[in-house]
């Protein structure tokens, strides 16, 4: 035909010249570079740590660091076994507490309250995880612990029959105060997901439930929480993690005393408290052992953390099918955990 | 009149029965109830915050430094200007560091590293870093900055520190905006032969620059609430410095140093500094929240 014979067919006038093309070679590999460098870092910073923390390891060997009940650094001794317990019960605790009301707030902002209530509710649980770790251990320390102190030994004396409640006297700093605290730390980051995950409940599904006679809490029970039981779950690792890694409230709130925790109000230590209460005069192997700590802290928040982003993940594929376009593989709700880790 | 018909037997099976009406009010009234439980932590620490905060602000709180004659009961323990300083230069220097790299590897993921396996080992990267406990900068700084140069601490390691804490928020955030800018858009710039790199950064980078602003703001805020990761890198100091290159003071140190105290009047200088923290951070967030709502995309 008549068009083929046009000229400018010529591919060559498309094509740019070299130099026109170097600034475009310059960003894409510049950018890669970048990239790669984000791994790298990861894994340099990995190396490092293991490598700093190899003379607490030859001290104590891996599992008398992990296990053993005996932290001393006076003595050279180095068993981190109080400080990994007394991580994982305060971050239980913050669980046993923080989720419920987390999944309460997600649950009364997306399904039952006025809509407009909700950006106002949002706004102010969110609001939690604008206040620093510094300032919860501030509040915590002077008010929340003294106040309550009596209702604390009123449980203790009346549980005291319960093994690890009771019978010990409260004291100010103690495990209970700092589980509270990091529940509140982490209640905004399980209801952002929990909320992000809720709202991707199909409303044909609710409305179903609806059309068939449930009230709304039996609506809410047989169409949103089994639809949602990943995300939730996947939103509490990650406020698990969050709360196994706190440092300063922490601190501040735990009493760090290095033994075994005996009774929910007594005092104990946590694997980062130990870092930030001892690093500053820490030498030789003790400096060691902190990295050591340092690294088992790695170690841990990372385990938990794949866990979360397994759930979240599989939380957005199964809302996936539906509502590709908006959700693809959890993003909603992976932003929603940035955006609060930033706030 | 005549009597009204009587109902016909199926609404009496809609009702709900009196048994499962008090269930559905109890569930609602514990959810409404968790919902206010999760806020009274909120209202009290403000409530805290203002009532022991206000009372130590006063002009020379903000234009002195503290002394470190902390056993004295009066004014003497000084004020908080060398940590507001301190807080400003940090986060400011690691701004400079982190916003750069944050968004050039988000434009890198969007635009180049796409769904290949290279780019998703990165984001993987990217949100181990999200999870890793803020005192574990300090920690990697100190190895690397501190150990690795036979040297002692400094505000530059400082925000190192803080930066690393930064980068995985700007990235994460930039490259959901980044996402949201329509492929049309892209696309007509580059069949008018627009080379790559100037679709980036004139046509890509504007559009999505109120949506990135707000995750920059919020990692910001995110950085200069934080204690741990400058424990061990800027260390504390009492005295006003600019230089990046020596010991420098910052607000989470101050009061993290003040909240140990026996004293009273140093107690109350914490406060005053967490409010002004909090001040600080509550501002970036709202300023956050203003420019999200300004912008086009999301």
């Amino acid at each position: 035909m008549e068009a083929a014979s046009v000229p400018g067919g010529d591919r060559a006038l498309l094509v740019r010249s070299p130099l026109a093309r170097l600034p475009d070679r310059a960003l894409k590999y510049g950018l890669t570079g970048l990239a790669a460098l984000i791994l790298a870092l990861i894994v340099y910073f990995f190396v490092r740590l293991v490598g700093q923390a190899q003379p607490a390891f030859a001290h104590s060997g891996v599992i008398g660091f992990a296990f053993d009940n005996n932290w001393n650094p006076s003595a050279g001794r180095f068993g981190a076994l109080p400080l990994i317990v007394g991580t994982l019960i305060t971050s239980a605790l913050a669980l046993i507490i923080g989720v419920p009301v987390a999944v309460a707030a997600a649950l009364y902002t997306t399904e039952l309250c006025p809509s407009r209530l909700r950006t106002p509710l949002t706004v102010l649980v969110e609001l939690l995880a604008a206040v620093p770790s510094v300032v919860y251990g501030l509040w915590g320390i002077f008010f929340l612990a003294p106040k309550l102190r009596g209702p604390e030994q009123w449980v203790a004396d009346r549980l005291s029959f319960i093994p690890f409640f009771g019978g010990g006297i409260v004291t100010i700093p103690n495990c209970f105060i700092t589980g509270l605290v990091l529940a509140i730390m982490i209640l905004p980051i399980v209801s952002a997901i929990s909320r992000e995950v809720m709202s991707t409940v199909p409303a044909d599904q609710k409305e179903a439930a609806l059309g068939l006679g449930a009230t709304r809490w039996e609506m809410i029970r047989i169409a949103v929480l089994p639809y949602c039981r990943s995300g939730i779950v996947g939103g509490a690792m990650l406020g698990l993690g969050r709360a196994i890694g706190e440092t300063i409230a922490v601190t501040i709130l735990i009493g760090n005393s290095p033994k075994l925790v005996e009774h929910l109000f007594g005092q104990s230590y946590s694997l980062a408290a130990v870092i930030a209460n001892e690093f500053g005069e820490a030498t030789g192997t003790h400096r060691s052992a902190l990295f050591a700590a340092g690294l088992v802290l790695f170690v841990l928040t990372l385990l938990v953390n794949g866990v979360a982003r397994f759930f979240v993940i599989r939380a957005g594929r199964a809302a996936g099918p539906r509502r590709a376009e908006e959700h693809s593989s959890g993003g909603g709700a992976i932003l929603a955990a940035d955006t609060v880790a930033g706030a | 009149m005549s009597t009204p018909p009587p109902r016909p037997a199926l609404l009496e099976r809609l009702t709900v029965s009196p048994s499962r009406r008090r269930r559905d009010r109890l569930a609602r009234g514990t959810i409404a109830a968790g919902t206010a439980i999760a806020l009274i932590p909120l209202v009290l620490i403000v409530y805290y915050l203002l009532k022991k905060g206000l009372g130590s602000w006063s002009t020379d709180f903000f234009t002195t430094d503290p002394t470190g004659n902390t056993f004295f009961k009066t004014s003497s323990i000084g004020g908080i200007k060398s940590a507001i300083l301190g807080t400003i230069e940090m986060v400011a220097l690691a701004s400079a560091i982190s916003i750069p790299l944050g968004i050039g590897v988000a434009v890198w993921l969007v635009e180049y590293g796409r769904t290949t396996r290279f780019a998703q080992a990165v984001r993987f990267f990217v949100d181990v870093l999200t999870g890793v406990p803020s005192i574990l900068f300090g920690l990697f700084v100190f190895i690397v900055l501190v150990i690795g140069t036979g040297s002692t601490y400094a505000g530059y390691k400082g925000s190192i520190a803080l930066s690393l804490l930064m980068l995985p928020v700007v990235i994460r955030s930039a490259e959901v905006i980044l996402l949201l800018v329509p492929a049309g858009v892209r696309e007509s710039a580059l069949a008018l032969g627009a080379p790559r790199w100037r679709v980036i950064f004139r046509i890509v980078l504007p559009t999505a620059l109120p949506g990135m602003i707000t995750g920059v703001l919020l990692a910001v805020a995110r950085a200069a609430g934080e204690t741990a990761p400058l424990l061990f890198t800027a260390a504390s100091t009492h005295k006003t410095t600019t230089d990046l290159g020596a010991f420098m003071n910052s607000l989470p140190v101050q009061i993290y140093s003040d909240v140990t105290s026996p004293t009273a009047s140093v107690v109350n200088r914490a406060w005053g500094a967490a409010l002004t923290l909090v001040g600080l951070i509550l501002l970036l967030n709202l300023l956050a929240r203003l420019v999200s709502r300004r912008s086009r995309l999301a």
